[in-house]
């Protein structure tokens, strides 16, 4: 294993990372915010949500923003530089195993997916308040489920990033993305499903609802939740798979 | 001390297209067993074996789709070979990927510069993947931005580089961690003729310094000019090797007479035959060997000699004597591009 490479690719991408601050941080929070903002505020404040679901909202948001991040920052530009720009050659022709060029790309993701969540949090609480309550009950649970979850966002990315063409971007967000996090119990709890019996078992291949759930067990307990060990156990489950999968496309990718 | 290059009956069977500059499109055949989905196989080499003599350049000539720069992809990791081997130095590519990535420098035939870098940027973050440390790393990224001219825009991003601009910069950046051997696959193509003389230079500058260079070209004078052995490949199989001069002088004659009758007949071949100074004489019918003019098969009769134009009158009169009127004539002199249509009855420019 070749360290000297790995953290030079690294610091490759935080530079990169770092001039697109701006359009970063734009596309990543302004939808969540806007969510935030519509939902927590003007729905609240009118009387047509019940004020605790400001409690309730936000974690969900912290998912979304983290599980969006992740996969964002992975697979856009393994697309665009698989594909288009082929820009990520030279670092497949650097003396070190291209598996690790991967997780490489996963370690950036994760790291942007933890960054998303650690400025998404107070953001929210400032559009939010007053009137939440929200605390880190238990914190090194808190601290694996956030790091599971910018596990799994990551190598998502890789997996998506890795499998699919240019041209379909767009149907990636319409089929895999925006289903993703209307069926991700980011907005409601899980189990508000209870009356769509079917759905609340099927959501369950969704890795979103581990995240959401997860957040929601360590910020408000106060909430129904699902048990923390299978939380765990899942969202554990989903970072293996997918980073398996993940892998084994970008080699094929790699290597014709 | 320089670092050789070797193949060993490289077999490469795509099944699916190819992936962009990576040769292939031919001997395609699909699987004709009535599968819903038939499997196209491609075959981009056929049991390439060759050997690069440590600090030489060497070149790799044919027409597009030869396997070229499938040859490349395999040597320098990139493409993983169906069966046989390749080497570079000591180690064999496919089980010592990242040893050999140590040794290799590689400009592609397509840019892949890094768009979110900058020109200088580009140099150096690609020196710290080799793991040379800063202070060397941005000395030599100095001075290479200055050999290549392109100092003036080291600070700026490559997305506005014309395609000039950025296939020096591919080539300095393939210099940057001084490999023992480096490849460039179409280095010439699609530059001016002034840029590509400051191209030549700078390879034959970094072999001075002791260095393998293994390039691909479809361009006879790029191949003449440049290299000190050819491997002419088509169709995944070398089909002939040696240096330029070798090369040419095994073409029999040198003149290649290109020509065109109203009529051939068996008997005007004969009488060409029979002219002092041709060596051998071809003829192409429209249906030579069942292929028409899809192999670029010209119809009309090619004609081996030592002399060119001195030949003209004597064959204009055998062509009356044969009732057979000369209607195009072509002369070329000795070169590869001749030697290619030799061996493959094709031009390479096909």
């Amino acid at each position: 294993m070749n360290w000297k490479t790995f953290f030079a690719m690294l610091s490759r991408d935080a530079h990169v990372a770092r001039r697109n601050a701006i359009q970063l941080l734009l596309q990543t929070f302004l939808q969540p915010l806007l969510f935030v903002f519509i939902f927590g505020k003007v729905m609240v404040g009118s009387g047509y949500m019940p004020a605790a679901y400001k409690n309730l909202l936000l974690p969900g948001i912290i998912a979304i923003s983290m599980v969006f991040t992740g996969i964002w920052a992975v697979a856009m530009p393994l697309i665009a530089e698989f594909q288009w720009t082929r820009e990520i050659e030279d670092r497949l022709l650097a003396p070190i195993d291209v598996a690790w060029i991967a997780v490489e790309k996963v370690i950036a993701g994760m790291l942007q997916a933890l960054i998303a969540g650690l400025i998404v949090i107070p953001l929210a609480w400032l559009v939010l308040r007053p009137g939440i309550d929200i605390s880190i009950h238990a914190p090194f649970t808190f601290a694996a489920i956030i790091l599971l979850v910018a596990t799994f966002s990551a190598c998502g990315g890789l997996a998506l990033g890795c499998s699919i063409n240019q041209q379909h971007i767009g149907l990636m967000f319409g089929m895999v993305i925006t289903p993703m996090i209307f069926f991700g119990c980011a907005y409601y709890p899980w189990s508000a499903l209870k009356t769509f019996p079917i759905m609340q078992k099927l959501v369950l291949i969704n890795p979103l609802v581990y995240a959401s759930e997860g957040l929601r067990a360590t910020l408000v307990p106060q909430f129904s939740h699902l048990p923390v060990p299978a939380v765990l156990g899942a969202l554990l489950f989903f970072d293996i798979l997918l980073l398996v999968v993940g892998l084994r496309q970008f080699e094929k990718k790699a290597v014709s | 001390m320089a670092v050789g290059v070797r193949t060993q009956d490289l077999r490469k069977v795509y099944n699916s297209a190819p992936p962009p500059g990576a040769g292939g499109g031919f001997i395609a055949r699909g699987d004709a067993k009535g599968s819903k989905a038939p499997k196209v196989q491609i075959a981009a080499l056929d049991g390439l074996t060759l050997e690069v003599v440590p600090g030489e350049i060497f070149g790799l000539l044919g027409p597009n789709g030869a396997g070229k720069s499938t040859t490349i992809g395999i040597l320098t990791t990139r493409t993983r070979a169906t069966s046989g081997q390749a080497w570079i130095g000591e180690h064999e590519v496919s089980s010592n990927q990242s040893a050999v990535k140590l040794l290799i420098g590689v400009v592609p035939q397509r840019p892949n510069l890094d768009f979110s870098l900058t020109a200088r940027e580009i140099l150096t973050y690609h020196a710290a993947y080799f793991g040379i440390p800063s202070k060397i790393r941005n000395d030599r990224a100095d001075e290479l931005l200055e050999k290549f001219k392109l100092t003036e825009r080291a600070h700026q991003m490559v997305r506005g580089f014309s395609g000039g601009m950025m296939q020096r910069l591919s080539i300095a950046r393939a210099m940057m961690h001084d490999p023992q051997v480096i490849f460039l696959d179409e280095p010439g193509a699609g530059l001016d003729p002034q840029t590509r003389i400051l191209l030549w230079e700078i390879i034959r500058e970094y072999h001075q310094t002791g260095k393998t260079v293994v390039l691909t070209t479809h361009n006879m004078e790029e191949a003449d000019a440049l290299c000190q052995r050819l491997a002419i490949i088509d169709h995944g199989r070398m089909i002939a090797l040696g240096s330029p001069q070798q090369l040419k002088a095994s073409i029999p004659g040198g003149y290649l007479l290109r020509l065109r009758f109203g009529n051939q007949t068996a008997a005007l071949l004969d009488s060409l035959r029979a002219l002092t100074g041709v060596r051998e004489v071809r003829a192409h019918d429209k249906n030579h060997e069942g292929s028409s003019n899809q192999d670029g098969a010209i119809p009309g009769i090619d004609l081996y000699a030592d002399r060119g134009g001195s030949l003209i009158p004597e064959i204009a009169s055998v062509a009356a004597n044969a009732n057979a009127e000369l209607s195009d004539v072509h002369i070329s002199e000795p070169s590869l591009e001749n030697l290619f249509l030799h061996h493959t009855g094709r031009s390479l420019r096909d």
